[in-house]
């Protein structure tokens, strides 16, 4: 072994101390398997599981589960699981690509109003005033009011989906901007920051090469509960019928559907609403992990 | 704190103003059209004269101060004279906002379903936070103890499962299978004695506890935190020292410090819950506020959306101030000047 391997060694690097402190978090470690899983499963499972999710066979509409549909059909005879498979590529593409919306925003926002004395004080009360929003109902208005337009811009699926994704975006980013604000306030009045300055570092390099990865942290943990809070409000929207059209499947939107179905075939609903319900609890459980690995007053115990 | 209370209402004006200029622009800007519904045979001169009878023929800041002036100033003056019965300058022509659908006043839409909203949003309200506050008491005060270890596992689920899921499937199993609860919530009852109580009982049960368990499980979570915050605190050890009994250590001194977050994350939730409800209406077709918001999104009733989230948008202003004003009175460490 050479000199330079042994000393890797000998020096753990933060994010090895932050691993194992999170492995020692049972839920958080049961949780990341979890959303690992669905995560293949839904990437993988459509290749796998070949029937197609639109195929319409009415003959064996309304069935129960069985070998040949492992969770039962609809009312049209559609196959149920790979409709959860294909709704779940939905759910979560919308999820991951709101939350890195949000998180762009929130962190950009958060950063320059730490950063630049001048333009924190505009920027913290636009985001007190994101905050006094209705959320749900401005959703709700926005949906209705641009759905068209977009539908008509980009087709039925992407129009809505860029809709969502959009609008879920620009509504969640503000915790983000005022936790990672703090941060960078607390960060630039440290030594090296002034050190940083004092050789004559321009902003954009003392932001990105000094400020960013310290206030890492708190962006991952909002990077957890923002997918939860998307999902949610992704499957939320179309629980009311205004998310994605009926034959684009999400797991609300599949929900939204097989409750018409409720005395006839009850367990459909079940489907849907576990997936929705497992994944935001077992993403939920891997922020809380993340959070008590993340903070060194803990990680030092 | 009076000078503080006196400086943050002063700025919820502009902020709700501010606010619905922004809805207001929203729906004006937006590219569809009022009358995009109505049937195509409409000449289009007829269709440009119904556009003018609803009064979309004015310039847009003629019609935003104007909406200003029949909310801020016509609704609440109508209202004080209805309150007394009296009227009050020249009530009987002033202008209301009134709903495109329905053409009367979008005040009297909101009065009528305020009631079933309140009841249900309000009951599972109080109804969560009993429940919050002892479990997270005794969570802390037994920390990883298997009550503790239960307690947050059913806080997390219950904070993670939409409450469309938890409705849903609360009406599968007691509706459809056991047919204890009816499924749908019949908001024309009126409870006139004893059995017509138990009915009204029996139809509330559902979808109040599937909001109370939400509340609860995010209540209960600040509650634990709060009381591990300040259990370990040295004026704990001198009430011990003291030779005070352990109840009235946990249950007076530490509860009492610990109630304070707990009671401004009650105040900012407020608002969330009437959120909320907009999806546990929908799910038990309680014709409340959300319901009346969803009926206005789908007829494109721009005025009833309008007034309806600037509504929502007044109560998450109101609690904030609220929150942050109960936080400076019951916590004498706080002061804002």
């Amino acid at each position: 072994m050479t000199d330079a391997a042994a000393e890797k060694s000998s020096t753990r690097s933060q994010w090895a101390d932050v691993w194992d402190q999170f492995k020692t978090h049972r839920g958080a470690v049961i949780g990341m398997a979890f959303f690992v899983f669905i995560c293949l499963a839904v990437l993988l499972g459509p290749y796998l599981w070949t029937l197609d999710s639109n195929f319409i066979d009415i003959r064996s509409k309304n069935q129960g589960p069985s070998f040949a549909h492992p969770l039962g059909t609809d009312q049209l005879g559609r196959d149920t699981f790979s409709s959860v498979l294909q709704g779940g590529r939905v759910s979560l593409a919308v999820g991951v690509v709101a939350m890195a919306l949000a998180l762009f925003l929130g962190t950009l926002v958060g950063v320059v109003a730490g950063y630049f004395r001048k333009l924190d004080g505009p920027l913290m009360r636009l985001t007190d005033l994101f905050l006094a929003l209705p959320i749900l109902p401005l959703l709700l208005v926005i949906i209705m009011l641009f759905r068209d337009t977009l539908r008509g811009l980009f087709g039925p699926e992407t129009g809505i989906f860029i809709l969502i994704v959009f609008v879920i975006g620009i509504t969640s980013w503000m915790h983000t901007a005022r936790i990672v604000r703090g941060d960078v306030l607390a960060l630039k009045e440290q030594e090296f920051v002034l050190a940083a300055r004092s050789i004559g570092t321009p902003s954009r390099r003392m932001i990105l090469r000094h400020i960013l990865p310290n206030v890492m942290s708190p962006i991952m943990v909002s990077a957890t509960l923002g997918i939860a809070n998307a999902i949610i409000t992704e499957s939320a929207l179309s629980f009311l019928g205004l998310g994605f059209p009926s034959d684009f499947p999400t797991w609300g939107r599949l929900l939204f559907d097989s409750t018409n179905f409720m005395t006839l075939n009850p367990e459909r609903v079940i489907w849907p609403g576990l997936a929705i319900s497992l994944t935001v609890l077992s993403v939920n459980y891997m922020g809380d992990g993340l959070r008590d690995a993340l903070d060194p007053r803990i990680r030092g115990r | 704190m009076l000078n503080y209370t006196m400086r943050r209402l002063l700025f919820t004006i502009p902020t709700l103003l501010f606010i619905s200029l922004i809805i207001f622009l929203l729906l004006d800007l937006a590219p569809n059209d009022p009358t995009g519904d109505l049937p195509l045979t409409i000449p289009p001169e007829v269709r440009e004269k119904i556009r003018i009878s609803l009064g979309l023929g004015e310039p847009i800041w003629v019609r935003y101060l104007l909406w200003c002036n029949q909310f801020f100033i016509n609704e609440p003056l109508n209202m004080l004279g209805h309150m007394f019965n009296t009227c009050i300058g020249d009530c009987e022509n002033r202008l209301r906002v009134s709903s495109w659908s329905t053409r009367s006043p979008v005040g009297d839409l909101i009065a009528e379903r305020m009631p079933q909203t309140l009841w249900v949003v309000g009951m599972s309200y109080v109804i969560g936070i009993l429940i919050a506050i002892p479990i997270g008491v005794y969570s802390a005060y037994r920390q990883y103890s298997w009550f503790d270890q239960a307690g947050t596992f059913v806080s997390m689920v219950g904070f993670s499962v939409p409450t469309f899921f938890t409705g849903v499937l609360m009406i599968v199993i007691f509706s459809v299978n056991l047919g204890w609860f009816p499924s749908k919530y019949d908001t024309l009852h009126v409870v006139t004695d004893w059995d017509s109580f138990v009915f009204q009982v029996r139809q509330s049960i559902m979808p109040v506890s599937v909001l109370a368990l939400f509340n609860a499980s995010q209540i209960s979570r600040f509650m634990r935190a709060s009381m591990l915050d300040n259990l370990n605190q040295d004026y704990v050890r001198t009430a011990r020292a003291k030779g005070m009994t352990e109840q009235v250590v946990v249950l007076v001194h530490v509860l009492r410090n610990s109630l304070i977050p707990v009671v401004t994350v009650i105040a900012l939730g407020v608002p969330q819950v009437f959120g909320g409800a907009i999806i546990t209406e929908q799910v038990f077709s309680i014709n409340g506020l959300g319901a009346l918001l969803i009926l206005g999104i789908q007829g494109a009733d721009i005025p009833l959306v309008q007034t309806l989230t600037f509504i929502f948008a007044v109560l998450i202003v109101m609690f904030n101030l609220i929150a942050d004003v109960l936080y400076g009175i019951l916590d004498p460490r706080i002061r804002y000047d």
